[in-house]
């Protein structure tokens, strides 16, 4: 049953994808009303397995690499229908959905059990908020890259005069530079939170806040990255192109650290000990 | 038969000085519609005024009576000599009427190709030739069908989002690098008409405030004035440039007005935020090397026409998929129309069959005996349902040739298979019956279209066969 929701909300991602590409090609109206219809209908869906996952494994289901990954999928898509609603801006999900479908695809073709047992160290509220928070945080910032992405593309073409296919189906600078304003300010504080929460299960759970394992470290380095990147924003002014650079690095920096050093290192934090649920 | 005409002049066949003649008064049109209807060879009827385009749209059975109904109302509003009105008007009939129609509501036929007004002028044409109930199955079916053509026109083609003046580019630029112009603060340093008018339509879409600055403070005075802004001396451009947030450059100065380092400068002061400098002046007023600092964008004369070439190119692009689809339509409606001729046949084959089946009621009740009314409904629906299976085939068949070119042989043989056309009978004259009684929107239904179109002449006056 579990699975079948997976393979269904995985499906109308696709298929929402596929239509919001169509849509940047050929510019119908109606093909991103469906599209957006259809994404909605993945994004509930895929709430359902969630849900139904937590239910039964008794906390966030994001044990392993496999099941983070379509974690995230669905938090990036959730953050878009956040933007979505506010800004009304339908060529974003041509940028978005593409981002979600991937880690999709990823999700399904990682190989990894369901976990049947889940240790008692993992059933905990602590826990569920650090991973929701910091997978919330993570969604925006994925919003704020692709608007970065859209805003350096945009850019290049009136600064260099030279105006591709792309430029009237991109909205104006000030908009994409909006939303990477506003999707970093909401970003910001749920990853700090996320933080904070992990902070206090470690504490819970292994009995400090801290541990300087690799993936604590790099997270870190990534919320610092961010940090900067707000506070050149709010108290220098930083905007536009300089500050969607640099939302594009810590984005990537926060892939490194989400993907990499969780497939590297071989601390508590990744997933492959996670993975290790079974054992009693 | 039934024509649909127009008649009429725009800004390609009539100079300013006659149409503005005629679009000056606003209650031209009234007075128009008034006249047509006064008009016995106007069948229906629409009046459309703007600046560009004075248009009589009409339907009529007497073509040449009509044409110098229309001409004499257009001399009669313009109060000029009947030659003059008649050297800048054009006629078109028919298909290519139809075809017309299209293409001005889709703005194809608009000074400015592409600009968005006409529409609302049109709908706002086409209301009151409503409200005065000049409007018809035909027109009704044309206008609706007109209103449908110009929103495919505009969500499939690009032909309206294509800025073809270099004063448009510039707002269109500045669109896309602020979104929302309104509240946003113009600096406008020279002076000359196309500065003007780029500032004009600046403020035309939602710009705040426009700062003037000159050499000649006097004439920066001047300027300021006609733009309710502010003027200012040379010496304050560095301040402004704090504030502004578009600079439209256009003096006579042979070096650069605008240097690197002043903007460089200002940047920060600004927070970053964006800075669009409009340079129209030859040579330029401002470094070249200012696009290439953060947040900052120059267009100099030269991009700007760049623009206005890559947009033209796309716009004749967009014209040849609008022409498509206003051709598509047009062989729709003329379709929709050939339907239209054989319903008249259809109504009196109805008619007759009716007429025949009360009759024939009637003569037999006498030797059926008093009846209750049960039975005599049951007589009815039994007779009334027998009449319209035998005429069933006939009328699908009459439909589906519609189109068809052996239409007409059809028509004449249900004609004289029924004998619909009693020689004694095809004289008086009605045919007001399209004009009166239907509202906008109903004639999209092919079929339940009542009045005759063709030569209605007391048809309907059909009797029993012994």
């Amino acid at each position: 049953m579990a699975w079948l929701l997976f393979r269904l909300a995985l499906i109308l991602i696709l298929l929402a994808t596929g239509g919001m590409i169509v849509f940047i090609v050929r510019q119908r109206k109606s093909v991103f009303t469906w599209s957006y219809r259809i994404l909605f209908a993945g994004f509930i869906v895929h709430t359902l397995f969630l849900a139904h996952q937590f239910v039964v494994l008794g906390t966030a289901p994001v044990l392993n690499l496999k099941s983070a990954l379509g974690f995230f999928a669905w938090t990036i898509t959730g953050a878009y229908l956040l933007f979505q609603l506010r800004f009304r801006l339908m060529v974003l999900g041509s940028f978005i959905a593409p981002l979600a479908a991937v880690l999709m695809i990823l999700s399904t073709s990682i190989p990894g059990g369901e976990v049947v047992a889940v240790r008692p160290l993992f059933k905990s509220l602590w826990l569920t908020i650090h991973v929701l928070t910091v997978f919330a945080g993570d969604g925006m910032f994925a919003v704020a890259f692709a608007a970065a992405v859209m805003y350096l593309l945009q850019e290049h073409q009136i600064k260099r005069k030279r105006f591709g296919s792309m430029y009237r189906r991109l909205p104006s600078l000030d908009t994409l530079d909006a939303i990477n304003h506003r999707a970093l300010i909401l970003g910001f504080p749920l990853l700090t939170l996320g933080m904070v929460t992990g902070a206090i299960y470690a504490q819970q759970a292994l009995g400090s806040f801290w541990r300087w394992d690799p993936k604590e470290v790099w997270s870190l380095i990534t919320w610092l990255a961010y940090a900067v990147l707000l506070h050149e924003r709010l108290t220098v002014g930083w905007r536009g192109r300089r500050a969607a650079v640099m939302s594009i690095a810590c984005f990537l920096l926060l892939i490194f650290t989400f993907v990499g050093i969780s497939l590297i290192s071989s601390d508590y934090h990744s997933f492959r000990s996670l993975e290790g649920g079974v054992t009693p | 038969m039934i024509r649909i005409v127009t008649i009429g002049m725009n800004h390609r066949t009539a100079p300013v000085e006659l149409r503005e003649c005629l679009a000056q008064d606003s209650e031209n049109v009234p007075r128009a519609l008034a006249a047509m209807r006064e008009d016995p060879a106007v069948r229906e009827g629409m009046f459309l005024s703007t600046c560009n385009r004075v248009e009589a749209l009409y339907t009529t059975q007497d073509p040449e009576a009509a044409r110098r109904g229309i001409h004499s109302i257009l001399t009669a509003l313009s109060g000029l000599p009947e030659q003059e009105i008649q050297a800048g008007l054009y006629e078109m009939e028919g298909m290519e009427c139809v075809h017309h129609v299209f293409n001005v509501a889709s703005s194809l036929d608009s000074m400015i190709v592409g600009e968005p007004q006409i529409l609302g002028q049109f709908k706002e044409a086409y209301g009151r030739a409503t409200q005065e109930r000049m409007s018809g199955v035909i027109l009704n079916r044309l206008i609706h069908r007109a209103f449908h053509v110009a929103k495919r026109v505009r969500t499939e083609t690009g032909i309206s989002d294509a800025a073809v003046s270099i004063s448009y580019a510039a707002v269109e630029l500045a669109r896309k690098i602020f979104h929302d112009l309104s509240g946003r603060k113009v600096l406008l340093i020279g002076a000359g008409e196309m500065a003007e008018l780029a500032a004009r339509h600046l403020l035309g879409n939602g710009v705040s405030h426009i700062a003037v600055a000159n050499r000649t403070f006097s004439r920066a005075v001047q300027v300021a004035e006609a733009f309710r802004g502010t003027a200012l001396s040379f010496e304050e451009i560095d301040a402004e440039l704090l504030e502004a947030d578009i600079v439209i450059t256009s003096t006579a100065s042979a070096g650069y007005v605008i240097t690197r380092d002043q903007v460089k400068q200002s940047l920060r002061k600004r927070r970053n935020r964006p800075l669009f400098f409009i340079d129209i002046a030859v040579p330029r007023d401002v470094d070249p090397r200012v696009n290439n600092l953060g947040n900052t964008y120059v267009y100099d004369i030269d991009d700007l026409k760049g623009v206005v070439e890559i947009n033209r190119a796309q716009r004749e692009q967009e014209a040849i998929k609008a022409e498509r689809i206003i051709q598509e339509e047009v062989l729709r409606f003329e379709r929709w129309l050939k339907t239209l001729r054989v319903v008249p046949t259809i109504v009196d084959l109805k008619e007759k069959v009716e007429s025949i089946r009360r009759a024939e009621i009637q003569r037999s009740l006498a030797a059926l005996g008093p009846l209750s009314r049960e039975q005599m409904h049951a007589i009815d629906v039994l007779t009334a349902s027998i009449a319209e299976k035998i005429i069933h085939d006939p009328i699908l068949t009459l439909k589906r040739k519609a189109e068809r070119p052996t239409r007409d042989q059809v028509l004449d043989m249900t004609r004289q298979l029924f004998h619909l056309d009693e020689p004694e009978s095809a004289s008086s004259g009605a045919c007001a019956g399209a004009r009166t009684g239907e509202k906008p929107g109903t004639g999209d239904d092919e079929t339940s279209v009542p009045p005759p179109l063709e030569d209605a002449g007391g048809r309907r006056k059909s009797e029993p066969h012994g």
